[in-house]
């Protein structure tokens, strides 16, 4: 398989033919690829897009977690966007896991800057990266307890007792 | 120009001037403060243009800058301090030999502002004692200058007596920071 230019059908159509039923969703956004995989399946898929000849996704631009607390049992996604360097391509991958079990394989044996993003995700959302070198808090006072941006947690300060809530949309 | 700064009151005649010792020294604090800009964000901003050629701090004496806190006088906290900033802004504060003041400017070095969020520190006086406010989302170098002139007064009126009182004691055990 060798592609002259990358767009979101011929990707889509390379990832469906190498993984199958591991694709499990996809769908364009603003006019990006997202594809959704297993969370148990994200160090091979993603690591076949790197190395691949014709797809080399090389270059980790971000790692992030997003808290959707209505969906049950896959309340966290984990999102990485890659680029392609040589063919200014860009995707999204997904993976869901529950708030209960936030574990999913790090990437830091692909991409090294995988190693701080990861420890962000960890401190705001509390998703336990396995195998990650150092998984400690990155931004956050070392003495907080809980990962602030889980939707359970007021976004405000709650040490204060001097403003009226109702002037704060609370 | 020259303004020389005016004698505190006191008696004078021929050959000899007498006061009292608080008026001399408060009037040497006052007029040669040393600040030290601990600056995070805009209000660090307005604090450039403060001591730039058109508004110039260095005209009421804080020309001199210190970037070491054991020489400073004048900690200006100008700018969001994040809770994880704030043991930082606390040590720099230990670090500064008595006397020494404090003051605040802006919105979120006061109170927060508007940063009403986890992650910041609400008004660093929760963490160290602070003498002036100035309030502000940044306040202009006029501001500042005025929020100066306040620590000014303040250093010229001070009793050389405060510091080793009980209740500066208290006070500052009240905020967790030894006293000697």
């Amino acid at each position: 398989m060798s592609m002259a230019e990358l767009n979101n059908e011929n990707v889509l159509k390379a990832l469906t033919d190498a993984f199958g039923d591991a694709i499990l969703h996809s769908e364009m956004q603003f006019g990006m690829l997202n594809v959704e995989i297993p969370a148990d399946r994200n160090l091979d898929i993603i690591g076949w897009l790197k190395s691949n000849e014709s797809l080399k996704m090389e270059f980790l631009t971000d790692l992030c977690a997003v808290h959707y607390p209505e969906q049950k049992g896959r309340e966290l996604a984990v999102v990485y966007h890659l680029h392609c360097w040589t063919k200014n391509y860009r995707m999204r991958i997904k993976c869901f896991v529950s708030a209960q079990k936030p574990e999913i394989a790090s990437l830091t044996g692909l991409y090294n800057a995988a190693n701080w993003m990861e420890r962000e995700t960890f401190d705001f959302y509390g998703v336990q990266f396995s195998g990650h070198p150092d998984l400690r808090r990155i931004l956050n006072m070392d003495e907080m307890d809980y990962h602030p941006l889980l939707k359970q947690y007021a976004l405000e300060d709650e040490t204060r007792d001097d403003k009226d809530d109702s002037f704060f949309g609370r | 120009m020259v303004k020389m700064v005016e004698a505190p009151e006191g008696v004078e005649g021929q050959g000899f001037f007498a006061t009292s010792l608080d008026k001399v020294i408060g009037m040497a604090r006052a007029n040669s403060l040393w600040p030290l800009p601990f600056a995070t964000s805009c209000c660090g901003i307005e604090f450039m243009a403060t001591m730039g050629a058109n508004y110039d701090l260095a005209r009421f004496g804080s020309e001199r800058l210190s970037f070491s806190p054991r020489q400073a006088d004048l900690l200006m906290v100008m700018g969001t301090i994040a809770k994880k900033m704030g043991p930082v802004l606390k040590q720099v504060y230990d670090q500064m030999a008595e006397p020494k003041w404090v003051i605040a400017v802006g919105a979120c070095a006061s109170s927060g502002g508007i940063f009403d969020t986890y992650s910041v520190l609400q008004g660093i006086d929760r963490i160290i004692p602070v003498d002036v406010y100035v309030p502000g989302c940044p306040p202009r170098p006029e501001q500042i200058i005025e929020g100066v002139m306040k620590i000014q007064d303040l250093a010229r009126n001070e009793s050389l007596r405060r510091r080793n009182s009980d209740e500066y004691k208290k006070m500052l055990e009240s905020y967790n920071i030894e006293t000697q």
